[in-house]
């Protein structure tokens, strides 16, 4: 019989009578109800069993298991009490680990909620948005093995290979010129024109004048690191300045194959191309800025009279810039978190889209009529209005987010796998990935499913609600 | 162009039409740009498979959209010539296709028993596997770990779908018994007075009427378990391995291994792609009702 009066089934709360006994309708007696309920009772327990085995043997006792286990110290041969519980407060791995839970708690709920309220009201208005949101869910298909390893592409450092870091060069390329530079490009040891800076720019030793010649000779730039274009510098080397302005090349001083005069320009000698010069004046500023052509050849015009030393800046000399370490320590967690989002977002959207599809067309057409603008309508009415599916979204996202296990143990890199750690994963890494302590491990589970009591409460909550 | 459809809406919108096209324009451009966004990384798998270990370690892959002729399907057949590979790929069938009955049929058994049957303690048990759904799988490995070990069920195909099926089956109860109990009273009386036997009522009654939540059901459930690697990582031994952890293997050389790893991955997805345009529906309410776990 049913022990409480809310849960029971609707056919029931809809106020007709509970079921009629069983066996022949005509059959009276107590000795008969005992035999049909008794009969009834052994059939539910046959429906019931195979399930009831199962989640006793694999889900309860497990539990039970697990709580008793995570008392007991690694070997499980002493009994340690809490102290399992108090060292996952004090090893750093796992402190970190609980830390980056934390982060994902925090930020993957709210970003992918806003992300899909955002594109479900958006995508409210345009004929093509059954095609947009299949798009946006076909993610939600795949494991987050096969994601793993496609993120894993995408966030890829070299910016010949992932896509990523590509647009981020091509970006910073876009904004910083086309500028080239040699990193391993230097002045010849001993050499007295130039003279280094501290920030690793060179400068000519001696000040010059408008309408003046200065050639810099740079060697330590291996033939494979030449770009195809460089051109001979010689012709240039020597082309007049006028009266306002300072010419020169800037060369790599050295022959292939032998020969050749250290400090002069020499016949086969090639201009580095590309590379920034500057004029700087007597108060230290830079008066005029060039970029060396094909054959090295620059002109610094519009000068004042003075004298300038001509500098090839610390850029000339920089690391190419080689993209966004996204798998590295720092930038892993959000990398992931972007990852997951990429699955998720689809689900937020598709739940948003059928909640606002929903609502009162009348109420926003009212509000529009009285001069609400889209804006207005939006975070007065569509936001509170959605309120419940919103939370049911966020709900969800947090109790899975707290599970992350498979997305990080794929995509973060050995070497910073520790930098990316979550609970789930370091419940494995600590039970069967060489932490080989159960105890712990028992311990972090045991964590894991007390932080997703609330989600079993609010489960039990609104189904309770629903069945009275 | 205002003017002409002036007349028939109110003064006040017209005024205001350029500006809601031009926004409308944006809105939609912005909507394009997030596509391309979501696409581009799975055009990135896809195109990296069917290009040469040597093109993936010296360019992008999207140097294949203007040369095509890197493309070849030559990293598939020898994928395919790969016996680890495609015996894990058959693991992985032999794993979520049991796994998606099992779950099925106790579900729907125990489903229609907590819907229609009277036994005591009841609902007391039903709220227990209510709060059973969001129980992590966490917890289970290493208890469950132990008890297979004693059984002999570690490391073996039968250890992992039972594992599957057990933190399958509180989700799927749970939803079975809701929407079975949907089913008027009625007709499940007319069926008891015509005497039949709760078997014949589950089978011939209860069962088809519940066909489109066990659709939603079988598809949330299969596709769990195919996409699953955190169980069979730990369950299942180099013979019975699904397709996940054998690829999960191979990437801690992730630069030398694409020529593997993109199209084992594209192996991997295109069961779920294809179930996913094929029930569409039934997928989008599997997953959304499957969200409460």
């Amino acid at each position: 019989m049913p022990v409480t009066s809310r849960a029971v089934p609707p056919a029931q709360a809809r106020g007709t009578a509970p079921h009629p006994p069983h066996g022949a309708p005509g059959s009276s007696g107590a000795a008969a109800v005992r035999r049909s309920v008794r009969r009834r009772r052994r059939i539910a327990a046959i429906f019931l069993l195979p399930a009831l085995l199962l989640l006793g043997a694999l889900v309860a006792y497990p539990i039970v298991f697990s709580v008793v286990r995570s008392m007991y110290d690694a070997s499980g041969n002493t009994f340690v009490g809490a102290d399992n519980y108090t060292a996952m407060f004090q090893d750093p791995a796992t402190l970190r680990a609980i830390r980056n839970s934390a982060i994902w708690v925090v930020f993957a709920p709210a970003l992918l909620t806003g992300l899909g309220l955002v594109l479900a009201v958006l995508t409210e208005k345009i004929r093509w948005k059954t095609a947009f949101k299949l798009l946006m869910f076909m993610p939600m298909a795949i494991s987050f093995l096969a994601a793993g390893i496609i993120f894993r592409l995408t966030y890829e450092q070299d910016p010949q290979r992932g896509v990523l870091n590509a647009v981020a060069v091509g970006i910073h390329d876009q904004f910083q010129g086309q500028s080239a530079s040699f990193p391993t490009a230097k002045a010849r040891l001993g050499d007295k024109q130039l003279t280094k800076g501290h920030d690793g720019s060179y400068r000519t030793t001696h000040r010059t004048g408008p309408g003046h010649i200065a050639n810099l000779g740079l060697v330590g730039v291996a033939p494979k690191d030449m770009p195809s274009t460089a051109r001979p510098a010689a012709p240039a080397a020597k082309s007049p300045a006028g009266s306002d302005e300072l010419r020169g090349v800037v060369y790599l001083d050295f022959t292939p194959g032998g020969g050749g005069t250290p400090g002069t320009v020499d016949r086969a000698e090639r201009g580095l191309p590309k590379l920034t010069v500057e004029a700087v004046d007597s108060h230290g500023k830079v008066a005029a800025t060039a970029t060396t052509g094909p054959d090295g050849s620059y002109r610094l015009p519009h000068l004042a009279p003075g004298s300038y030393a001509v500098q090839l800046p610390a850029k000339d000399f920089a690391a190419p810039y080689g993209g966004v370490p996204w798998l590295g320590p720092a930038l892993i967690t959000p990398a992931i978190i972007g990852a997951y989002m990429w699955i998720w977002t689809g689900f937020a959207l598709v739940l948003i889209g059928a909640g606002l599809s929903s609502m009162p067309r009348d109420v926003l057409e009212a509000a529009r009529m009285d001069g609400a603008n889209e804006w207005q309508v939006f975070r007065r009415i569509t936001v509170p209005l959605l309120g419940p599916v919103l939370g049911v979204v966020f709900v969800t996202m947090v109790i899975n987010v707290m599970k992350v296990f498979d997305l990080v143990y794929i995509i973060a890199p050995g070497p910073v796998q520790q930098d990316a750690n979550v609970l789930a994963l370091q419940m494995w890494l600590v039970s069967f990935g060489g932490g080989n302590n159960q105890g712990l491990g028992s311990a972090l589970g045991v964590l894991l499913l007390l932080l997703v009591v609330p989600a079993m409460a609010l489960n039990i909550r609104r189904f309770r609600r629903s069945q009275s | 162009m205002t003017t002409a459809q002036g007349t028939a809406v109110p003064r006040k919108r017209a005024t205001a039409r350029p500006v809601k096209w031009l926004s409308r324009g944006v809105m939609q451009l912005f909507l394009l740009v997030i596509g391309l966004v979501w696409l581009t990384p799975a055009a990135g798998l896809f195109l990296s498979s069917l290009r040469s270990e040597e093109a993936n370690a010296g360019s992008g892959w999207w140097t294949a959209l203007t040369a095509p002729s890197q493309l070849s399907l030559d990293n598939y057949t020898t994928l395919l010539k790969d016996s680890g590979i495609v015996q894990a790929f058959w693991n992985t069938v032999l794993i979520s296709v049991p796994t998606t009955l099992a779950v099925v049929v106790i579900a729907a058994l125990a489903g229609y028993a907590f819907a229609w049957m009277d036994f005591p303690g009841r609902d007391w048990i039903f709220l227990v596997v209510v709060a059973m759904l969001v129980v992590p799988v966490q917890i289970g490995l290493l208890p469950v770990a132990k008890l297979f070990g004693a059984l002999g069920l570690f490391g073996s195909i039968p250890g992992v779908v039972l594992f599957h099926t057990a933190y399958g089956l509180p989700f799927a109860i749970f939803l079975l018994r809701n929407y079975f109990a949907e089913i008027p009273k009625e007709m499940l009386e007319a069926a008891r007075m015509d005497g039949g036997g709760e078997w014949r009522i589950f089978s011939q009654l209860v069962l088809p009427l519940g066909r489109p939540a066990i659709a939603s059901l079988a598809i949330f459930q299969f596709l769990w378990v195919w996409n699953d690697m955190l169980v069979a990582l730990l369950f299942a031994d180099n013979e019975s391995q699904p397709l996940t952890v054998a690829l999960q293997s191979q990437m801690r050389q992730f630069g030398s291994n694409i020529g593997v790893l993109a199209p084992g991955a594209f192996l991997s997805l295109i069961v779920p792609l294809i179930v996913f345009f094929a029930f569409q529906r039934h997928f989008v309410q599997g997953i959304m009702a499957g969200s409460v776990k």
